[in-house]
Parts: structure tokens; C-alpha cells; sequence
């Protein structure tokens, strides 16, 4: 009985700590955002801005469970997913003000942020057509037997394009180790699901082909994080891919720091009753829950937020590269 | 040296690298069904198992991004397409993402995928199989645009291109692949930089894409019979486009003529023109005279196709002209016609 007591307490540890993790990433997320809200004005980040905010459970849900050598693919909305994969506060920043001391020294700015060191391999502001890169990705690693596994981010406007069709068709047929991961906001930029869906289920739709097929609507990020090793062990024992399908809110307007809930094709309430279960509020009750005290839950946050304001300034400080970057790392 | 056609030697180019470089692999629509791409991909499948040479779903699209995520993870894949035509479905692929995927990770991800095309014509091939596109391809920066002439080119430009770590395009003629040549049996690689004088000469220099170096050839044959001395500087890569002998060349003549297998407007033709204007200005005795395709789809049927198509005697016609010689007579003159030795349908 001692025994049993003692792994239990040891699980239970486990699970206090994986949230506070959790949290830490979420926190970041939104906190990087609200600071690019609150900076924006100056006009010194010149960079069309697709915010994460209402969407960081999926993204640090997912990116939680993956491995350092894992490959994460994304979107021209991935400043959450970004953070949680790399943790590259410094180098966001500075892509953001678009300075020398970023990896793209702005060549790439919000919609294009690139970290392959650390298994984030970039972006696509045309939608899908990031997907085919990752199911090739997909290919190469299993070709190289590496075991590294390749997670594509989308939204559900991609789900209209024919690249993610035809990447989902080859990933099937030829087994890949790829995660697809969309992300529903219910919007294609302005235009409802409704107005561009001649079907009524992807998901049914998807399970036709041979792939695992998940979905979720939650803005409970330990729910996500679950469900996505879940996925990761469908993968392997299947080897098929998988296909899983997340419901969030977009906060924000499509592009832009600002509220739209004027502009008459959503309404505030809706946004109001997603907001009961913001997914950092919730995942700070939980923390509560875990008779975490909130003195040591604040001094997290603290911690974060000097990080992000060390970062802001540094990159504000920083110089633009020299001119001669331009003709940097291209094809000659 | 021993001699073997262009297609041979694109499928010895292909070969050898499988062998060298077991990143390597080929891909594409009918790839290793029994036609092998005209024959270029003989033997890879049954040498190398379809692990590495595959056909796939007809998606040219997303399997050009399918090459450019194996390429940023240590691979180096080639795609085919039967036709450049086909190819235009991917122009998302590679205008939006394969071009600029190095410049956009700071340079730590290579994208070494090769890409061939084959140009079709002749035999009632029309206006969807017959197109060059490589000026369009050339126009984007990020991409490298090959078009290889002799059989000798056809596999140095090749390997070059395979362990190139940018991606390169690779436009071949169709009615190249039955050219023999003499070609090294060892691997070689020629440099992705700089043309290739064909044809010494001292009257005029005709700068000739794919294709038209051998109406060139037939053309500097006619004329050489009159005295004339004409230069045939093949250009080979036109991106990145390395001027040099062209430039040479045109000081040495003061004459030029662009003979291109594409569209003229907004073409490389425009901008072999705009180089030699630029570079020759003082040099040159007359303006630059381009030939091209006609500005018109191409027709099916066989008279409105050979209006459609530059051909030897435009360029002989245009050499006349531009050294004021009456018209030579072509009446009896034997020209290559595609149909004696192809009956189609493909």
C-alpha cells in the first residue's frame, strides 16, 4: 500500500507540473500578443499581424507533446505556435521590429517566421499550400527512418484548396508519419463555413480515406495535449497519418490587432460565451485547482513578463541589417 | 568517344547519381510505367525498386511541394513531368514556395530538387502540349532554368543540376531526345554558368534556345555555302543568366539574331536583346532581330502549326536581311521534318 501511495503521489506531481508547463506556454503566448497589441500603435513593427489569440490551447496543446527534433509546419497565423515550439522570445521580437538580430533579420516578419533549428520549418501565407512541403518532409524523414514527426497547421480555409486534398491523398497512400492539424475558426477571413462547404462534415469526409480521423472542440489545452498523443500514438501503431480537427475562436480581426465584433459578420456575444472558457484563464483555475498558490502562479507570470519585456526592448534597440542582406542567402 | 542519344544520356545522368548519392530518388506522373518518360527513366525502377523511382497521383501542384519538403529534409528528389505544360499547375509551388524557401529560413534550408520538362511539337501535339514556359520560369528569382541542347549537355547539365542545393528546372525538347553525341561514360558535370558557342563564326552571331541551335545549325550550313560565317552561341542555363559569351560574341560581329523556341513578348529573347543593347550598344552594325514562336496559341493541324514555329529558313531569310544578300534559293534544300521519322501519337 506504502508503494502504491508513493507512485500515485508521484503521478500526481507529474500532472501538477505538466500543467504548470502548460500554462507557462500559454501565458507566453498571450502576453507576446497583448504586448504586439499594445506596441503596434508606434507603427515601428511593419508587418501585417494574424493573431493567435483565442487559439493557443491547440497550439501549445500540440506542440507540448512533440519532441525537440519534431517538424512543425505552419501558417501566417502562427506567432502561438511559434512560441510554444521554439520558445524563441528574443528572435521573435526582433523578426517582429524586423531587425539584424533575428534569424530572418526581416526578411519574413509575422507571417513568415522560420526556426529549423528548433523544428519550426516554416510558413505559407498562401493558404495550404504549406501542406505539401510537410507531407514531403514527412516522406524524407520516414525514408531516413529518423522518427521525427511532422505536424502541419491549418485552417479551415485551406480545407477549400486543392493542395490540402491532394497532400492528404499522397500522406494516405503512401502511409506518411504526418499530423495534420486543422484549426476551425469557422471563417475564411470574413466568409462562414456555411457560405463555402458543399458537405457537412469534413471529418466524416476524411475518415473515408485511410487516416485516422480526431476531433475536438476545446479550449482546454490538457484536453488537446491528450488527444494529440492520442494522434501521435494512432501514427505509429497504425502507420497511417492523422487527421485532427480543432474548433477555436479567433479573438481578433483576421488581420490586425484590433477587434471586428462591428463589422456585422460576427457578433460579440459569441465571442463572449467563448471567452467564459478562455483557454489561459482556464488553464490558471486548473493550476488553482492543483492547490498551486496563486502567489506562486503570479510569480510565473511575473517571470514571463519580464522575459517578453527584455525581449521588446532588445529588439527595439536593436539595427537593421545592412542593406547588402538582401542579396543574403539566395539562389545565385 | 563513344556516342549515344540525349535521352540516353539523361537516363545515364539519372543512373549514376542513384548510384552515387543514395538521397537521390525520381518521381512523377508515369515515371516508371512501361513508356519510362520517352525512355528517359529506362531502368531505374528494376535497378533501384520503386522505393526511389515512384509513380504518383496526377497533383503536380502539391507533389512540387512534396519535393520541396523531402529536398529541406536532406533529400534530393527529381520530378518529371511529360509535358512543361503540365508544370503550369505547379506554378504556385514553385513562383510562391520552392523559390524562395532558402532566402525565407535564413539560408539554413537547402532545396536541392531538380525538376524536368519535356517541350512537345510536331504530330498534332497542340496548344496544351507544346508550350516552353522556361522565360516564365527564368523571370523567378530563386530558380535555375537549364535547357540542355547537345547529348553531351543533356548529362553534364544534369548531374550538375542533381547536386545543385537550389532548385533547378530542367526543359528538354522532345525532338532532341533522338540527337546522338558524344558523351563521357564517367560522371562530369558542366557549370550551371555560362553559354556554350556551338558554331564558331565571324559575319553574325544567332543566339539559339533548345531546339532552334539545330535549325540554326541548318540555317549556318545554307549560308556557310555562300561565304557567310555565322556564330551559334547556345545560352544553356538562362537562369542565372551569364551573359559573357553572348557579349563576346556580338562585339566580335556586330550582328545578332535571337532565335528562341517561346513566346518574343516579355520573353528571353527580349532579354538577350536588352544585354546586348546594353553591353554592345557601340558594336552593333544593326539592331538586335528577334524569331520566335508566334504570338497565338499553338494550332493542331499541321500547315497553321509550321506558320507557328520559327524554323531554319526564317532565320536564313533574317540573316539576309539584316546583311542586305538577295534571298539564297531553298528549293531544292532538304530540311528536317519531324514526321519522317515520327508517326505519333505522343
Amino acid at each position: 500500500m506504502a508503494r502504491l501511495f508513493q507512485e500515485r503521489k508521484v503521478v500526481e506531481f507529474d500532472m501538477t507540473r505538466l500543467s504548470l508547463d502548460l500554462y507557462r506556454k500559454l501565458y507566453l503566448a498571450r502576453r507576446a500578443e497583448e504586448k504586439i497589441r499594445e506596441h503596434y500603435v508606434e507603427d515601428e513593427m511593419k508587418t501585417p499581424m494574424h493573431m493567435s489569440m483565442g487559439e493557443e490551447a491547440i497550439a501549445v496543446g500540440i506542440c507540448h507533446t512533440l519532441k525537440a527534433e519534431d517538424q512543425v509546419f505552419a501558417t501566417y497565423r502562427s506567432h502561438a505556435i511559434y512560441l510554444a515550439k521554439t520558445g524563441k522570445i528574443d528572435d521573435f521580437f526582433a523578426e517582429m521590429y524586423g531587425k539584424d538580430t533575428a534569424l530572418l533579420k526581416g526578411k519574413g516578419g509575422s507571417m513568415h517566421m522560420c526556426a529549423p533549428e528548433a523544428g519550426f520549418m516554416g510558413t505559407s501565407a498562401i493558404v495550404a499550400s504549406i501542406i505539401p512541403v510537410a507531407v514531403g518532409a514527412a516522406f524524407a524523414n520516414k525514408r531516413q527512418g529518423n522518427g521525427k514527426l511532422v505536424v502541419v497547421f491549418f485552417g479551415d480555409g485551406a480545407l477549400d484548396e486543392g493542395d490540402f486534398w491532394e497532400s492528404l491523398n499522397v500522406a494516405c497512400l503512401m502511409k506518411l508519419p504526418v499530423l495534420f492539424v486543422c484549426e476551425d475558426n469557422g471563417f475564411a477571413v470574413h466568409t462562414a463555413t456555411s457560405k463555402r462547404q458543399g458537405y457537412s462534415s469534413i471529418t466524416d469526409i476524411v475518415s473515408k480515406f485511410n487516416c485516422n480521423v480526431l476531433k475536438k472542440n476545446t479550449t482546454d489545452t490538457e484536453v488537446i495535449y491528450k488527444l494529440t498523443r492520442q494522434a501521435i500514438k494512432l501514427i505509429k501503431t497504425t502507420q497511417m497519418p492523422c487527421f485532427m480537427h480543432l474548433g477555436y475562436y479567433r479573438y481578433l480581426e483576421h488581420v490586425g490587432v484590433n477587434e471586428d465584433f462591428d463589422a456585422g459578420y460576427r457578433s460579440r456575444e459569441e465571442f463572449e460565451e467563448w471567452y467564459k472558457v478562455d483557454p489561459v484563464n482556464l488553464q490558471r483555475k486548473k493550476l488553482l485547482n492543483h492547490n498551486i498558490k496563486e502567489e506562486e502562479i503570479i510569480k510565473v507570470e511575473r517571470e514571463i513578463d519580464n522575459r517578453i519585456e527584455n525581449s521588446l526592448r532588445s529588439a527595439k534597440e536593436a539595427l537593421f541589417a545592412d542593406p547588402v542582406e538582401l542579396y543574403r542567402s539566395v539562389v545565385v | 568517344m563513344r556516342k549515344i542519344t540525349y535521352c540516353e544520356a539523361l537516363n545515364e545522368a539519372m543512373s549514376q547519381e542513384m548510384e552515387r548519392d543514395p538521397s537521390v530518388f525520381v518521381y512523377g506522373i508515369g515515371v516508371p510505367d512501361h513508356k519510362r518518360v520517352f525512355g528517359s527513366t529506362a531502368g531505374l525502377v528494376e535497378r533501384f525498386g520503386m522505393e526511389r523511382c515512384f509513380d504518383t497521383p496526377l497533383c503536380e501542384d502539391s507533389m512540387t511541394g512534396f519535393g520541396l519538403g523531402a529536398a529541406i529534409n536532406g533529400m534530393r528528389p527529381i520530378h518529371i513531368h511529360i509535358r512543361v505544360d503540365f508544370l503550369l499547375l505547379a506554378m504556385n509551388q514553385l513562383a510562391n514556395m520552392v523559390s524562395a524557401y532558402k532566402c525565407m529560413s535564413a539560408g539554413e534550408l537547402n532545396v536541392p530538387l531538380v525538376i524536368r520538362a519535356i517541350i512537345g511539337r510536331g504530330w498534332g501535339q497542340g496548344f496544351q502540349h507544346s508550350k516552353s514556359m522556361y522565360s516564365a520560369f527564368a523571370h523567378i528569382p530563386g530558380l535555375k532554368v537549364v535547357l540542355p541542347v547537345t547529348s553531351r549537355d543533356a548529362k553534364g547539365l544534369l548531374i550538375s543540376a542533381i547536386r545543385d542545393d537550389n532548385p533547378v528546372i530542367c526543359i528538354e525538347h522532345r525532338w532532341l531526345y533522338w540527337q546522338t553525341g558524344e558523351v563521357p561514360e564517367e560522371p562530369f558535370t558542366i557549370p550551371l554558368d555560362g553559354a556554350n558557342i556551338l558554331r564558331e563564326g565571324n559575319d553574325i552571331t544567332v543566339v539559339a534556345t533548345s531546339w532552334m541551335n539545330v535549325e540554326a545549325f541548318a540555317a549556318s550550313d545554307i549560308l556557310g555555302r555562300r561565304g557567310i560565317s555565322i556564330e551559334i552561341v547556345d545560352p544553356r542555363t538562362i537562369a542565372p543568366f551569364n551573359d559573357e559569351l553572348i557579349i563576346k560574341s556580338v562585339a566580335k560581329t556586330g550582328r545578332c539574331i535571337v532565335a528562341d523556341n517561346d513566346w518574343l513578348n516579355c520573353g528571353f529573347s527580349a532579354e538577350v536583346a536588352a544585354r546586348v543593347s546594353e553591353k554592345c550598344f557601340d558594336k552593333l552594325k544593326s539592331p538586335v532581330y528577334r524569331i520566335g514562336f508566334a504570338p497565338t496559341p499553338c494550332p493542331t493541324v499541321r500547315h497553321l502549326e509550321n506558320e507557328f514555329y520559327p524554323n531554319a529558313v526564317k532565320i536564313i531569310r533574317a540573316i539576309e536581311e539584316m546583311l542586305r544578300l538577295e534571298p539564297t534559293d531553298l528549293s531544292k534544300e532538304d530540311f528536317y521534318s519531324h514526321e519522317r521519322r515520327f508517326k505519333g501519337p505522343f
